[in-house]
């Protein structure tokens, strides 16, 4: 009797399946952890996702491509505006038009307060993963003072909608300078008080240093890329290799460290903040004169052909495919997001870890949900 | 009637004496134990609603925000309306759980608060009981909170619950040895387990000064340990938010919930009281060597005040802990003790022995 009980309990059945959401404070959204526990270890993750899936691309395939746009505000939330211009560059790039410099610079600068604001809410949401709820107030303290910003000149708070194909949609609000440069000048100075509340916090060391680490191999196997991947040392950013709008034309250190731990993956995002704002201070004072939009035809119709373009989000790289048949409408439009493809290598990362590293993890990963189900 | 606010001794003796001649000793008794109850009631309501209330508004300081601030004058009435609204919430019946332990629990962890805030002194003679193990008592008792936590979690049929009320359960069996053992350093220095003897003793100036470094030591130990015994943060993890919700309560709603909400800020109260009691010289005023005015002046604020004093001056520190720190992980909370604090608190309480010894304290 006593060894066929033992035969029964096998090491499969011991373990302990919980599920973390669809409703869970630290899944950032419905996202759905079917996770596999032994004790506190962590045996299996099964991400399980479409909880917020609203068939963008299918929806795609039915708008024109000034409408596209506005849809991909909805799939990263935090990274609206790259989003958009993600788009744009596509379909400029298919129309062959000539942007002038003023669009160029006026896109860079929203992309790197948009990225700074992202980061910001990181931090903050990242904090409060691991159980500093300060962390949380002083992000959103200074994010508002971008999203003012951002409401200023394009009327959103998030989701800005400001491109549109061959520029954007207004000109820059007259206080748009004065206010970016009192933010950075307020920002220079809170970041230290970041560094010291969670950076340099020996608890928080402790909870994430040497935690879910990924090797460069498997950051480049896993396809991770955004500061996840830059934290492992994968060389990846777009800005860089492949620089769009105008990016040729300003300095930037790409943030890259070896380690590719929970710590790092942090400190890339909290060091892009930093390369953010020396990009923007660069630009600010130089912001070309000139129409802040090209005329486009009312009926944009792309050349038959498929047209490629990536971006930099604030997550990491993202892809635009789009096949036009000729039409005003596209045939199939196909979103490369970073986040799906970051999510992939969730499972690898947190087995033999404990439940409040799979936490960590997840949040050092940054995960947005809409970008993940689109 | 004979009151002195400085000295109840003489009007907790005047009460019973008249209670005495009016009735039978056993019914005197009987009459001293429901009015001590009813006034514990009172006392617990009240400190629970201010904690709660001085709680969001010291997170509201540290987070750059203003905290409540509608209802009443600077928000003092919300906690009330909190709690009016826990009092009129459903009680939502949980399926395949254990009644009856699901609604034992929040007891458990109230009636032992209550049984350790009797052993406390609050002033000269108010003191509900004074034993002569008082410490001990007070070790054994607020030890047993821990049950409470145990059926809560298990009862609830809820997997998350269940991983709370284990940590909790791992995380207070572990740092009662560091609270106690601190506290033990300090009974071989006051040569007494009695509370009113051990404040008496501070009338010459408190432990935390006389105590030479073994009791700074331990007084830091006795709120690292304290702080996690209340599962505040950054000890919290029998809660964490983040990664199980609510931990050992999840499923606990309505006025049951709040059982347990107040009983973790009363032990709280609790483990400041006992530090200010032990290290910081209960009711006693503070005073300085020979100087005449100063001291004078302390000994005219009424030891209750003292005592309330220096007991909110240590729960705002406990405070501050949950506000700035991150929360560790289980394994770390478990280094932390019995690699850390266990070791450094055996060689304290030698050292303290030793020096009680050789008589080198003051």
């Amino acid at each position: 009797m006593e060894e066929k009980a033992k035969d029964i309990i096998t090491d499969e059945q011991q373990e302990y399946i919980i599920n973390i959401g669809p409703q869970h404070p630290s899944t950032h959204g419905v996202m759905r952890l079917v996770v596999s526990l032994k004790g506190e270890f962590v045996l299996n993750v099964e991400p399980h996702i479409g909880y917020i899936h609203r068939g963008i691309e299918k929806m795609c395939e039915s708008l024109t491509y000034p409408q596209i746009i506005h849809l991909t505000d909805r799939m990263d939330y935090l990274s609206a505006h790259i989003n958009n211009e993600a788009v744009c560059l596509a379909v400029e790039k298919a129309l062959e038009v000539d942007i002038p410099d003023r669009v160029k610079v006026i896109r860079t600068l929203m992309s790197e307060l948009t990225r700074i604001q992202s980061h910001e809410l990181f931090w903050a949401s990242y904090g409060m993963d691991l159980g500093g709820q300060t962390c949380y107030f002083y992000g959103l303290r200074d994010r508002e003072m971008v999203l003012d910003i951002f409401e200023e000149t394009t009327g959103g708070r998030m989701i800005v909608s400001y491109n549109c194909p061959g520029g954007v949609m207004y000109d820059l609000h007259p206080n748009f300078r004065k206010r970016v440069k009192e933010f950075i000048k307020h920002f220079r100075k809170v970041l230290p008080e970041y560094d010291d509340i969670l950076t340099n916090n020996v608890i928080f060391h402790g909870r994430t240093v040497g935690i879910g680490p990924l090797p460069l191999k498997e950051a480049i196997a896993y396809g991770i890329t955004g500061p996840s991947g830059r934290a492992s040392g994968f060389s990846c950013d777009v800005r860089k290799h492949e620089p769009y709008s105008a990016y040729d034309r300003v300095k930037f250190n790409e943030v890259l460290f070896t380690e590719g731990d929970s710590y790092h993956r942090y400190l890339a995002r909290v060091e892009e903040m930093r390369e953010s704002m020396d990009i923007i201070e660069q630009l600010i004072d130089n912001i070309p004169e000139g129409p802040y939009a090209v005329k486009m035809k009312p009926v944009i119709k792309l050349p038959e052909g498929e047209y490629y373009q990536r971006v930099e989000t604030a997550r990491g790289e993202l892809g635009v495919f789009i096949i036009s048949d000729g039409n005003k409408l596209p045939y199939r439009v196909k979103f490369r997001t970073p986040n799906f493809a970051n999510l992939s290598v969730l499972n690898h990362l947190v087995k033999g870890f404990k439940i409040a590293d799979l936490i960590a993890i997840f949040g050092s990963l940054d995960f947005v949900i809409p970008d993940i189900d689109r | 009637m004979p009151f002195d606010i400085y000295d109840f001794t003489s009007f907790t003796k005047w009460i019973d004496t008249s209670l005495e001649n009016a009735m039978s000793p056993f019914w005197t008794t009987v009459t001293e134990m429901a009015i001590a109850g009813v006034l514990f009631i009172l006392f617990y309501a009240v400190v629970g609603l201010f904690l709660v209330y001085a709680e969001r508004k010291v997170c509201a300081f540290v987070q750059n925000r203003l905290g409540p601030n509608r209802l009443g004058p600077y928000g003092i009435f919300q906690t009330i309306a909190d709690l009016i609204k826990l009092l009129f919430k459903e009680l939502i019946p949980i399926k395949n759980a254990d009644r009856f332990l699901f609604n034992l629990a929040p007891y458990i962890v109230i009636i032992v608060n209550f049984m350790v805030l009797g052993a406390i002194p609050y002033a000269k003679g108010l003191h509900a009981i004074d034993f002569n193990i008082g410490i001990f008592y007070i070790i054994a008792v607020s030890s047993m909170s821990v049950i409470g936590v145990l059926l809560a979690g298990w009862s609830s049929n809820n997997k998350y619950s269940l991983i709370g009320a284990m940590r909790s359960g791992a995380q207070i069996v572990s740092y009662e040895l560091s609270v106690g053992l601190s506290l033990i350093t300090m009974v071989i220095f006051a040569g007494s387990m009695q509370l009113s003897v051990i404040v008496e003793a501070q009338r010459t100036g408190w432990f935390i000064f006389k105590g030479h470094i073994p009791a700074f030591i331990a007084f830091v130990i006795y709120i690292i340990a304290g702080t996690a015994e209340t599962n505040r943060g950054p000890f919290d993890l029998a809660e964490a938010e983040s990664e199980l919700t609510a931990g050992y309560h999840t499923e606990y709603s309505g006025i049951k919930f709040a059982f347990f909400y107040l009983a973790e800020f009363i032990n709280m109260f609790i483990v400041a009281s006992i530090a200010a009691t032990i290290f910081l010289g209960g009711w006693m005023p503070f005073h300085i060597g020979t100087w005449e005015g100063f001291n004078r002046i302390m000994d005219f604020v009424p030891p209750f005040i003292w005592y309330l004093g220096k007991t909110f001056f240590v729960i705002w520190v406990i405070m501050l802990f949950k506000w700035t720190f991150p929360r560790l992980r289980i394994d770390q909370l478990l280094t932390l003790e019995w690699k850390y604090l266990l070791p450094i608190n055996l060689v304290n309480v030698l050292i303290m022995a030793f020096i009680v010894l050789m008589g080198w304290h003051f």
